[in-house]
């Protein structure tokens, strides 16, 4: 009897040893599968933090995927096209501008999106696609911030009772003398050019489209071009006003907040006449299933406003703002820091992202041409 | 000996002479092939290839003919003097309804954004505002959208129908086809590229010069110190030339910039007022100054190479002959270290006109070269075409400079080391 159970038991055992290695062959194939690798394109420095703290260091933890950063957004647009060209896309999600993203949607190099189906409802219900700001979802495009181009200075460079307040007083090599650091593209720095010279924020981009509206543009740079350097990095503008290579820089207003809280640096932001535009997520064409899991947890509400305590953008989404806190080193109000902030959005101008999908080659060009001069 | 000519000499086998040694010689010729046989094909891979890719996508032009082939096809005999009929019209309803389904028309967009600024939003604009529209076609697309109202959009649109173009070609040299496709020049304000050029070609030679200058005496203290010394000198030499090139130049930015490093040593000394700085990088002087550095090592290696081989006796010959130390140093030394410096110029020059990672980060506005646009065109605006025009002309400039040196000089006679 002992023998025969013994001699049982053996097939069984061998059995059990067989359905145990093999659950757990497939319970590792299922890990692997699940702990992925993604490659996420975006701008670096203090921005590519903030999504690293708010969004990537979470969701990381919480399914065991390993994210890697890349920072190539500004120059993502060609990336792509020469990925897909060469048949081999390797970005799984990029961070782009709207502009870019018209443009790599028209030539189907990322994936249509449906906003309600991909994307998280409010915490109160309400769907996707009401809860994000004017113009926050494109075709193809879910944007996760509100950033602007603003013109900082270094308050140390200045006496006290004259600090510059306006857009006019960038162009004024009297009253505010010293060098300017401009990015060098003809983009905002055309309408900041406009509105220094009298004209209405709303009639800049209507200007801009006629010949006369471009020379009265140049005119107005050329009337500070000697006390200009360029800059083309969005680290560049910070360097250059904490060195006082400058005293005025125009720059994103989230590396200007990021030297004053976290360098203490003495700059202050000119709000008026602050360009700000959007930024967020597209998805390279045949990617969409495996990012599906990450986009619609990296857009939800709570996640967009805990981007908020690490840098001064405001979220994309409506629901976000009451989220919004403080800054998660410092511990300051991050709320009049935002560029969506009421007093500092009184001036505001939306970047008109058709006009420069149209002008950009020729105003490029132009832009560089008079550089040249 | 009496040997008859009409009997060929054999080998021991008995095949003659002269076929066993073809065979023998078409073996190791085989052999020499399959050993060299892999750096052919990486050559051909990643260098040929590239070249002709390159060459052909600078004339490249296949958007309107692929996107809008209707279009085209409905276009040909139409008389240039009035707006072109419905059929037309219709043909093109039915081009941009269909590239909007397969969401290709970023190209063509693009495409025609180039040569008429506002074509983009004119297309984007018009294939989406297809799905409401109904025939007459032609009195719909003009109340959509003003741009296909105008007789120039259609000029251009069959004009760029051809599938080779040489608007890029004329973009480059700041040139542009009017819609009647004469050649004119840019207007002023969009003339850019020639004076890129040139600035390109006189900055190179410069720094060739330059490095010439600054090389010649270290190549010639290399060559002529004792070993103890000079070994410690080619150290300084080449240690630099080992540094990473990002590292060099940023040095350079610490030092030159106008809070740098040379800045405040003159205004301590008191030789610079404090408001008054130089201006030594972001510019010229800066990127003259930097690549200069850069490049010296590729001047002092090849005349060290070639003042190696002069035997000094040559110098000590001229002078008991009488010579001064000038006229030996001219009549002797100096032409027998001409390869030296050929050599060295043509590397120099050649490297330089190429560069571009230095003059982006201290070039500044006046210190940038053709290349850096090179650049913005392939990663920024993405006019791959403009790019690839504007490198094959500088492909192009550097191949004549090659013959004018191999003409003038002889590429035999450059040594390298």
């Amino acid at each position: 009897m002992k023998r025969d159970t013994q001699q049982a038991g053996k097939p069984a055992l061998k059995l059990m040893v067989c359905a145990v290695a093999g659950a757990s062959v497939l319970g590792l194939a299922s890990v692997a599968q699940a702990q992925q690798t993604l490659n996420i394109v975006s701008w670096g420095g203090a921005y590519s933090m903030s999504q690293e703290r708010a969004y990537h260091e979470p969701w990381m933890e919480k399914t065991g995927d390993n994210i890697v950063n890349i920072d190539r957004s500004a120059n993502a647009l060609a990336g792509l096209r020469a990925q897909s060209q060469a048949g081999n896309v390797t970005w799984d999600l990029v961070d782009m501008l709207p502009a870019d993203a018209m443009i790599a949607c028209a030539e189907g190099l990322i994936e249509p999106l449906d906003h309600d189906e991909l994307l998280a409802p409010a915490p109160d219900g309400t769907p996707a696609s009401e809860d994000f700001v004017d113009g926050a979802l494109g075709e193809c495009f879910v944007a996760s911030i509100v950033y602007s181009n603003i013109v900082a200075f270094n308050s140390s460079m200045f006496p006290e009772d004259k600090q510059p307040s306006t857009i006019e007083d960038v162009f004024d090599l009297e009253n505010y003398p010293g060098q300017r650091a401009l990015m060098r593209r003809p983009i905002n720095n055309m309408e900041w050019a406009l509105i220094a010279d009298g004209v209405d924020r709303e009639d800049v981009y209507d200007m801009l489209e006629t010949e006369e509206g471009i020379q009265r543009a140049f005119a107005k740079l050329d009337t500070i071009k000697d006390h200009v350097i360029w800059w083309e990095e969005g680290s560049q503008p910070p360097q250059l006003l904490a060195d006082r290579e400058v005293a005025f820089a125009s720059a994103y207003n989230g590396r200007i907040f990021d030297a004053m809280v976290s360098e203490n640096q003495p700059f202050e932001i000119i709000w008026d006449a602050q360009v700000f535009e959007l930024d967020g997520w597209v998805v390279p064409t045949g990617k969409l299933d495996k990012v599906r899991d990450y986009l619609y947890f990296a857009t939800d509400t709570q996640r967009l406003a805990d981007q908020a305590q690490y840098i001064s953008y405001g979220p994309a989404r409506l629901s976000s703002s009451e989220y919004v806190s403080t800054h998660a080193e410092t511990g300051i109000e991050m709320e009049p820091h935002m560029p969506t902030y009421g007093p500092n959005f009184a001036t505001a101008l939306q970047k008109d992202d058709e006009f420069w999908a149209d002008y950009s080659d020729e105003l490029n060009q132009r832009f560089d041409a008079w550089l040249a001069q | 000996m009496s040997d008859s000519p009409a009997t060929p000499l054999t080998t021991a086998d008995g095949v003659p002479l002269k076929v066993s040694l073809r065979r023998a010689v078409r073996r190791s010729k085989i052999k020499a092939f399959l050993l060299v046989s892999p750096l052919l094909l990486f050559l051909v891979v990643a260098f040929v290839m590239p070249i002709f890719e390159m060459l052909w996508r600078s004339v490249d032009n296949p958007e309107v003919s692929t996107h809008l082939s209707r279009t085209v096809e409905a276009l040909e005999g139409w008389d240039r003097e009035s707006l072109p009929g419905e059929e037309v019209f219709a043909a093109l309803a039915e081009d941009l309804r269909e590239g909007q389904q397969a969401r290709n028309l970023g190209l063509l967009s693009s495409r025609l954004n180039y040569e008429k600024s506002g074509m983009r939003s004119t297309i984007t604009r018009t294939a989406r505002g297809l799905g409401a529209l109904e025939p007459p076609y032609r009195e719909a697309l003009i109340e959509l959208n003003d741009t296909w109202g105008e007789l120039d959009t259609w000029k251009l649109i069959q004009r760029e129908a051809s599938p080779l173009t040489i608007s890029y070609y004329l973009a480059a040299v700041d040139r542009q086809l009017t819609p009647d496709g004469e050649i004119v020049r840019a207007p002023e304000s969009q003339r850019l590229h020639v004076t890129l050029f040139w600035r390109t070609l006189w900055m190179s030679l410069v720094i060739t010069g330059l490095t010439l200058l600054l090389g010649y005496p270290v190549a010639f203290l290399l060559a002529s110190l004792p070993l103890r010394y000079s070994n410690l000198l080619m150290i300084l030499v080449l240690l630099p030339f080992w540094t990473s090139l990002l590292v060099r130049t940023t040095t350079w930015i610490a030092i030159l910039q106008s809070q740098g490093v040379l800045n405040d040593l003159m205004v301590a000394v008191g030789v610079v007022a404090d408001d008054a700085r130089w201006q030594m990088i972001h510019n010229k002087t800066g990127t003259i100054v930097a690549m200069t550095h850069i490049l010296l090592p590729f001047m002092i290696l090849p005349l060290y190479s070639v003042m190696k081989t002069i035997p000094p006796s040559y110098m000590r010959a001229a002078r008991s002959l009488g010579g001064r130390p000038f006229l030996c140093f001219r009549r002797v030394y100096f032409p027998l270290t001409i390869p030296g410096i050929a050599a060295g110029g043509i590397l120099v020059f050649i490297l330089s006109i190429g560069y571009y990672i230095t003059p982006a980060l201290v070039g500044g506005q006046s210190g940038r070269f053709i290349t850096n646009y090179i650049a913005y065109h392939m990663q920024t605006s993405l006019n791959w075409g403009l790019a690839a025009a504007i490198a094959s002309i500088l492909l192009f400039v550097v191949v004549v400079f090659y013959l004018v040196f191999n003409r003038l000089i002889g590429v035999d006679k450059v040594k390298l080391g």
